[in-house]
């Protein structure tokens, strides 16, 4: 019948358009902010599973955003499944890196002789832990007892000024990461004492740290903490506390937290790399790259960049090169 | 001259043949959905048994404190929160869906112009065409805000139930405007003449003749948009919150069976692990739950249709 | 006063009385239905200008053929969404023609109702079409990513999970559609010779065409939005490279990138969502224009 016929002509030209558009490949961001000096002009393909702490996610897409512009070749995907969730993976070889914002653990480094991944544990930047507050809710600064008493697992205190008539009064809401969280991890270790524990009543906890500016930023008397970077990135809509480490009040600020003075929450960041994964050339120019352009990479990832001496031991737990 | 029986018999010609592997064919396609439904039973179950061996069934289903992601001490598994919040979001969209859902229907049905009828019924299922990330949107960012905390001034969190509840209400409104239309327009034209006849006003037709007559369908309607609205994920997602409590307190965060899965599906666990698992538990719970209404509507459904016939 | 003018002033004041507070009554009642009808439309308007004024200004040819970016909102796209989303839809209609049609044949042309095996299969679609989107999800991963078609999250595997998803909904249309092709059409096919499987296909599957049509449209109108069990089985939330194969590349669809993007609380994110919501209603626009377009160009008077 006619109809049909020219029916069928109608949806295969769809279809056919439809394909079109799919298979013209391109390159559209022709904006080459991270210049510099590039290396190996062999182009490479391939690609690069990563995952891991969502505190250093924003460098590692940033590091593949601008890696891309040089070897437009090689997919590079990254996750933000949280530290301890990426070393599962990683130990299991199912990721190429791991992204991590605290040390490898004893049990994660058995799981990894288990599954029989060897790595390398790079430092590739530095974070400090930042407590953030809503705008409204005027806290300059905390002593780290302070913020025991309002984060730890004995917390009682259900209005800020019940720890500090000084604080204002104003319901305790928080928002956290989860126990997937590397910096979970740090921050309970060295504000609560013990790694893991937290307090129950009124927390909020959630895998995605965009999800905590989130909540904080729309609520009035809302506290909570993640990496720097994210402060940074919502620098409008968020305050950030200043932390008494018993030297004084602190700002957090590139400043500080790499030369160390952001007590106790500055700490450094780590790409574990699979050893297997790095016989590969793409993979290796990659982390090579990452180390080499850490600076500009962590500036546009608002990151705190390595110094000059933590950037030249990095090079050489990758063997040196670059 | 009568034919004998036995020397009629069926001949496999090669088109017989053909036509039997056609028929074959065909009805594997069909069997499809079977193996879908046994897919989706045996998904869910295989690993709600793992599940249950590593979390016990009285925690689960009596336990009134939902941390699975927790660590430690603070992990507890008691499902009960969840259910809980699942359905308080649901009561906040019925709330919003029925009356404007039927308030619409009967207008549709009982006072609209034809012209009307066939602007607004249109323009009523464009509402139901929108990708439900279209409706999380507005929640989070327009909703809560400016609608919330902006015009009513209330004290909400970011992520609250009232939010989301009143915007997964819009969401379902036209499956129960669209339904009970159905219902109303089923109803014979001799009722309603027979009511005018005996001097009864429109208001009085509409309310007290055809909508009672209609009821099977109306309820129909509104047991399918709830079981819609239970199974709700991205709304929620998006614009709920991560807690499910027991909190009866609407400006609070509130997350829902549907959302739980996928937010746990998202954060990527050890797929081993009791968290992990709880995606299947509760999986089957909320598709349970889902079935039954579905059940239900659809007793309600041949109900009504049977009063007609 | 006679006795009829007595009755006669009597019902007046019946019908008088009954009038007045009654007609308020009544205008009241059909004002709060009108109020219902306002409301429902006035939120579907606040929807509409809510993303339009958010999003809007990011839409350009740009936005639709660059990559998304986190470190450079200015020059985020949502190329690999598009061509994601494009892909699906094409791989959940191969899927779901053949085996939605071929199903809709069997239970109107083949099927005997007697059976209780053929009554158990309608039943199963009626349930299958009232299943959340999320159960779906968990059957696409752990029977489809994972063993035994073990294809991980690549776009294959969702256009599975979603071409399940929306299976029922062309099912019940294109057997609306086979139905409403007169029995007289079969009966004189057949009266010429015709074997059945004949008649369906030159006579009654061409007549039900621009119904299954639509019903194909209307199924992937409903795929195409679905967030839900793309997340469950794995899909990428952000990914800066179009898939290059079906079977071995993740993949990423507007409605996860919408999700990625609306997930930061920044403006600009905020902004790249709306924009991005756009794109998206503007394909289930243009579908559904397709739809009504076939449906009013090929629709059979019988």
């Amino acid at each position: 019948m006619h109809t049909s016929k020219k029916f069928a002509a109608a949806l295969a030209a769809l279809a056919l358009a439809a394909t079109g558009t799919a298979c013209g490949s391109d390159d559209n961001d022709s904006n080459s902010g991270a210049g510099g000096s590039s290396e190996s002009s062999e182009p490479l393909s391939g690609k690069i599973a990563i995952d891991g702490s969502s505190t250093v996610q924003p460098f590692a897409e940033a590091a593949a955003e601008t890696y891309n512009e040089e070897q437009p070749d090689v997919n590079i995907t990254v996750g933000g499944a949280g530290t301890g969730d990426g070393f599962e993976k990683f130990c299991r070889g199912e990721t190429d890196i791991s992204d991590a914002s605290r040390p490898i653990e004893e049990d994660e480094i058995e799981a990894c002789k288990k599954g029989g991944v060897e790595y390398a544990e790079v430092h590739v930047a530095n974070d400090g832990i930042t407590v953030v507050t809503n705008k409204e809710t005027t806290i300059d600064c905390l002593t780290t007892d302070q913020l025991k008493e309002i984060f730890g697992p004995d917390a009682k205190a259900t209005k800020y000024n019940e720890i500090d008539p000084k604080l204002p009064d104003k319901d305790v809401s928080l928002f956290t990461p989860g126990s997937e969280s590397g910096t979970f991890d740090f921050f309970t270790d060295e504000i609560n004492g013990e790694e893991g524990v937290q307090r129950e009543k009124n927390v909020q906890t959630s895998a995605d740290d965009n999800q905590i500016a989130t909540g904080i930023e729309g609520e009035d008397g809302a506290m909570g903490y993640f990496g720097f970077s994210y402060y940074e990135q919502n620098q409008d809509k968020l305050n950030a506390v200043k932390i008494d480490g018993g030297e004084g009040c602190v700002e957090p600020s590139s400043q500080t937290i790499q030369d160390g003075s952001y007590k106790p929450l500055a700490r450094p960041l780590f790409m574990y790399v699979s050893k297997k994964a790095l016989a590969r050339p793409e993979v290796k120019g990659f982390v090579d790259y990452a180390v080499a352009q850490q600076q500009t990479i962590a500036e546009a990832s608002k990151i705190v960049p390595m110094s000059a001496e933590q950037a030249g031991k990095a090079k050489q737990a990758i063997g040196g090169g670059a | 001259m009568a034919v004998p029986e036995h020397t009629l018999t069926r001949q496999w010609t090669p088109r017989r043949v053909g036509e039997g592997a056609i028929k074959v064919a065909l009805f594997a396609a069909a069997a499809l959905s079977i193996a879908t439904t046994t897919g989706i039973v045996i998904a869910l179950l295989r690993e709600t048994i793992n599940f249950f061996r590593e979390v016990p069934f009285s925690e689960y289903a009596f336990g009134d404190k939902w941390t699975p992601l927790s660590g430690g001490d603070q992990q507890s598994f008691g499902v009960l929160p969840l259910i809980f919040s699942t359905l308080y979001l649901t009561a906040i969209g019925l709330v919003v869906a029925v009356p404007l859902g039927l308030g619409c229907a009967i207008w549709l049905a009982e006072y609209a112009s034809p012209r009307a009828r066939k602007i607004v019924k249109p323009t009523i299922e464009v509402l139901a065409g929108i990708p439900t990330i279209v409706f999380g949107y507005f929640a989070l960012t327009f909703v809560t805000p400016e609608i919330l905390q902006g015009f009513f001034g209330l004290e909400v969190k970011t992520f609250n139930a009232l939010s989301a509840g009143v915007v997964l209400g819009i969401l379902v409104l036209p499956t129960i405007a669209s339904l009970a239309d159905d219902a109303l327009v089923a109803v014979p034209g001799s009722l309603r003449e027979g009511a005018f006849g005996l001097g009864a006003t429109k208001r009085q037709v509409s309310l007290r003749v055809v909508t009672p007559a209609a009821i099977s369908g109306i309820v129909a309607a509104i047991v399918l948009g709830a079981s819609r609205a239970v199974g709700e994920t991205v709304v929620i997602l998006v614009a709920g919150g991560q807690v499910a409590s027991l909190a009866v307190d609407p400006a609070e965060p509130h997350q829902n069976m549907a959302a739980f899965i996928a937010n746990t599906a998202r954060s990527d666990v050890s797929s081993s692990s009791a968290e992990y698992l709880t995606i299947f538990a509760v999986g089957t719970t909320l598709f349970l739950i889902t079935l039954l209404l579905n059940m239900i509507s659809i007793g309600f459904v041949r109900r009504y249709r049977q009063v007609y016939e | 006063m006679s006795a009829v003018q007595a009755e006669a002033a009597v019902a007046r004041r019946i019908v008088g009385r009954r009038s007045r507070g009654e007609r308020i009554r009544g205008q009241m009642f059909q004002a709060g239905l009108l109020s219902c009808v306002v409301l429902a439309l006035l939120a579907l308007a606040l929807l509409m200008i809510d993303v339009i004024v958010d999003g809007g200004s990011k839409l350009s040819w740009d936005f639709l053929t660059s990559f998304p970016s986190r470190v450079r909102p200015e020059t985020a796209g949502v190329e690999s969404a598009i061509v994601g989303t494009l892909y699906l839809m094409g791989l959940v209609a191969v899927f779901i023609v053949p085996v939605g049609v071929a199903t809709a044949v069997y239970l109107e042309e083949y099927a005997d109702r007697d059976r209780w095996w053929n009554r158990l299969i309608e039943l199963n679609i009626q349930n299958l079409a009232a299943v959340p989107s999320v159960v779906y999800g968990i059957l696409g991963l752990a029977f489809i990513v994972r063993a035994p078609l073990s294809l991980g999250p690549v776009l294959l595997a969702g256009a599975l999970t979603l071409g399940l998803l929306v299976l029922p909904v062309v099912i019940i249309v294109a057997r609306e559609a086979i139905r409403a092709v007169p029995p007289s059409m079969r009966e004189a096919s057949m009266a010429l010779g015709a074997t059945q499987w004949q008649t369906i296909w030159k006579q009654v599957l061409p007549g039900a065409l621009p119904g299954v049509a639509t019903g194909v449209i209307l199924a992937l109108s409903r795929a195409i939005g679905e967030t839900a069990p793309l997340i469950v089985i794995g899909a990428a939330l952000f990914a800066r490279f179009n898939p290059e194969s079906v079977t071995d590349s993740r993949f990423t669809a507007l409605p996860l990138q919408i999700f990625s993007f609306i997930s930061d609380p920044s403006d600009e994110f905020r902004s790249l969502g709306a924009a991005a919501i756009l794109v998206l209603l503007g394909i289930l626009l243009i579908m559904n224009s397709v739809a009504i377009f076939l449906r009013n160009r090929y629709e059979q008077k019988w």
